[in-house]
């Protein structure tokens, strides 16, 4: 149970003179939910790029199942089973809400330029397995009705769920979730938290970067306390909150919904 | 192929096919419609490059060239059976485009556009200079009209030869669109780091489709020689690329049909326009930018858009 997914060791990253992660060590343990907080510009959505390679760090080691993620692009680190969604959406606006989940099967598949043009019979047969999925992931989320309009059309809470469906299609180990709850109303956070509760059943371990602290407290096994890039806090979320660092940190800042 | 796509092709099909009827088997007409087809070939790997790669190339007019040059040198001067030649120039310019690809669309916007635009004069460059092979700036001559058991392949015969190309070509674009790899693409379009995020390795699938636009290109060149059967460097230059780039905007980048429409459109006007002798380039330009200016997207698209209005 105890089995480590993924292990930071001395991760730093500069921006210039600013020191977006400084010295950050920690350790995520399969089939769990760890969340990680802090004010804002405390480092969190950097930490997720880092992760998952869409910017280098500047020093230190993420290892992944075993395997080092440093230097690796992010298509590759997809490919090894680490998915996320964005805090400021990044759907596909341009296709439909169905294509935006087939998209997520694409490294599931092989069908490459050729198989594709010709249409030749392996094709066909991926490409029916891909839409079968991307369905199974869409009435997953709740969104099985709105699979023909295009992504952009849908309200903005239905837009955080496609991202999700969509991370989901890559079948990942590891989910990052940056801001689910950012925009939702209280009714739809309340049955975001059971969706992330069921997603871990399913064996997929979760990072969630969230300032509704309810929600984090209710779901987190673990939460990470960032601030200015540095770890000031780790530990179960019953800890956490009696924490005088972390308290001190949000004090005069915020304490419920971002 | 998706569904929507089926009566438009068989439109397209059945009025190609009874076209030299239409026309009384007029050779002017026939040999208007088979320009059209050998630019739409071009254009429909443009709009691959442009509307769904979201890369820009103002060098295509070489990749025509290539192919052109590839049937014209290896059937006069070398009497290599042309259908060799057409794959000659095939392999030739899949090569070339891969070469060229893997850098230049690490770059984006203008300075793609400048690689190219560079890549498309050394090539003009290269035609012109290489005399004993090209025949430099006064030409290639005598390049064969296709035969074809026995037939020899010209007026309304050599309109279905383009226009199968075109047909099968468009349905294997078409058939990319709707596709894992044509989804990748639109998803690059849509949000590059997403679709990173997802496992596409962007800039290869940019290189896959910059290849396989280059040999589009060969392909009509190859046709195009062998239709005029005298080919100078003149008709591959910038010009000629930077009309192919107009073709696919006018129409609507963002679809293989607009595309396809824009080629018609380029291609017809100025037919249509001889009538005004001095007036013709400034009627030419002028309807160029009402176009534009009123349909940003294209012609088919802006058309659509109308449509829709109506209806509601």
């Amino acid at each position: 149970m105890n089995e480590r997914i993924l292990q930071v060791e001395g991760l730093q990253k500069s921006f210039g003179g600013l020191r977006a992660i400084d010295l950050l060590d920690f350790t995520v343990v399969k089939d769990g939910v760890k969340s990680v907080i802090g004010p804002n510009g405390a480092g969190k959505t950097t930490l997720f790029n880092l992760i998952t390679g869409i910017i280098p760090p500047t020093g230190g080691v993420l290892q992944f199942a075993g395997r080092s993620l440093n230097g690796l692009k992010p298509h590759t680190i997809a490919r090894l089973g680490i998915s996320r969604t964005f805090q400021n959406l990044e759907l596909f606006g341009n296709m439909t809400v169905l294509e935006n989940v087939m998209v997520g099967r694409h490294i599931q598949t092989v069908s490459g330029l050729f198989s594709a043009g010709l249409r030749l019979p392996g094709m066909r047969k991926e490409e029916r397995e891909i839409k079968e999925k991307a369905w199974e992931e869409l009435q997953f989320m709740g969104l099985e009705e709105k699979g023909a309009m295009k992504a952009s059309a849908l309200p903005l809470g239905e837009q955080k769920l496609l991202e999700i469906a969509r991370a989901l299609a890559t079948q990942p180990k590891l989910l990052l979730l940056d801001e689910p709850a950012s925009g939702l109303n209280m009714r739809e956070t309340g049955k975001l938290s059971e969706t992330i509760l069921r997603i871990r059943e399913r064996g997929i371990t979760i990072m969630l970067v969230e300032h509704d602290m309810s929600l984090v407290m209710e779901i987190s096994d673990e939460v990470l306390v960032l601030n200015y890039g540095k770890k000031i806090a780790e530990g179960a979320p019953r800890d956490i909150q009696r924490n005088p660092e972390v308290i001190a940190a949000y004090l005069g800042e915020e304490t419920g919904n971002a | 192929m998706g569904k929507k796509d089926f009566y438009p092709l068989l439109f397209v099909f059945l009025i190609i096919a009874i076209f030299p009827w239409l026309v009384g088997g007029n050779e002017y007409y026939i040999s208007i419609l088979i320009f059209l087809g050998i630019n739409g070939i071009i254009t429909m790997g443009l709009s691959l490059l442009m509307g769904y790669a979201g890369q820009i190339s103002l060098g295509h007019a070489g990749f025509f060239g290539l192919g052109a040059y590839s049937s014209g040198i290896l059937t006069t001067q070398y009497s290599i059976h042309p259908l060799a030649a057409f794959f000659a120039g095939i392999f030739l310019s899949a090569i070339i485009a891969f070469l060229v690809g893997k850098p230049t669309l690490r770059l984006k916007g203008h300075y793609m556009a400048v690689a190219t635009l560079g890549f498309g004069e050394i090539l003009f460059i290269v035609f012109n200079e290489l005399s004993p092979l090209t025949g430099g700036p006064s030409g290639l001559s005598g390049i064969p009209i296709l035969t074809f058991m026995g037939y020899s392949l010209e007026g309304a015969r050599y309109l279905y030869l383009v226009w199968g190309f075109v047909i099968l070509l468009l349905l294997f674009s078409l058939n990319v669109i709707n596709s894992r790899v044509g989804r990748a693409l639109r998803a690059v379009h849509g949000s590059e780091i997403a679709a990173n995020a997802m496992g596409v390795d962007a800039s290869r699938y940019k290189v896959q489709v910059f290849v396989l636009s280059a040999v589009y290109a060969s392909i009509a060149g190859s046709l195009y020689a062998h239709f005029v059967t005298f080919i100078s460097p003149s008709s591959f230059s910038l010009m000629f690329s930077i009309l192919l780039l107009m073709m696919v905007v006018v129409g609507g980048a963002e679809t293989i049909w607009g595309a396809l429409l824009g080629a018609m459109v380029l291609t017809l006007l100025p037919e249509y326009l001889r009538g005004l002798e001095d007036f013709e380039v400034l009627a030419y330009g002028g309807i160029l930018m009402v176009v534009l200016l009123f349909m940003p997207q294209g012609i088919l698209l802006g058309v659509r858009k109308l449509f829709e209005k109506k209806r509601n």
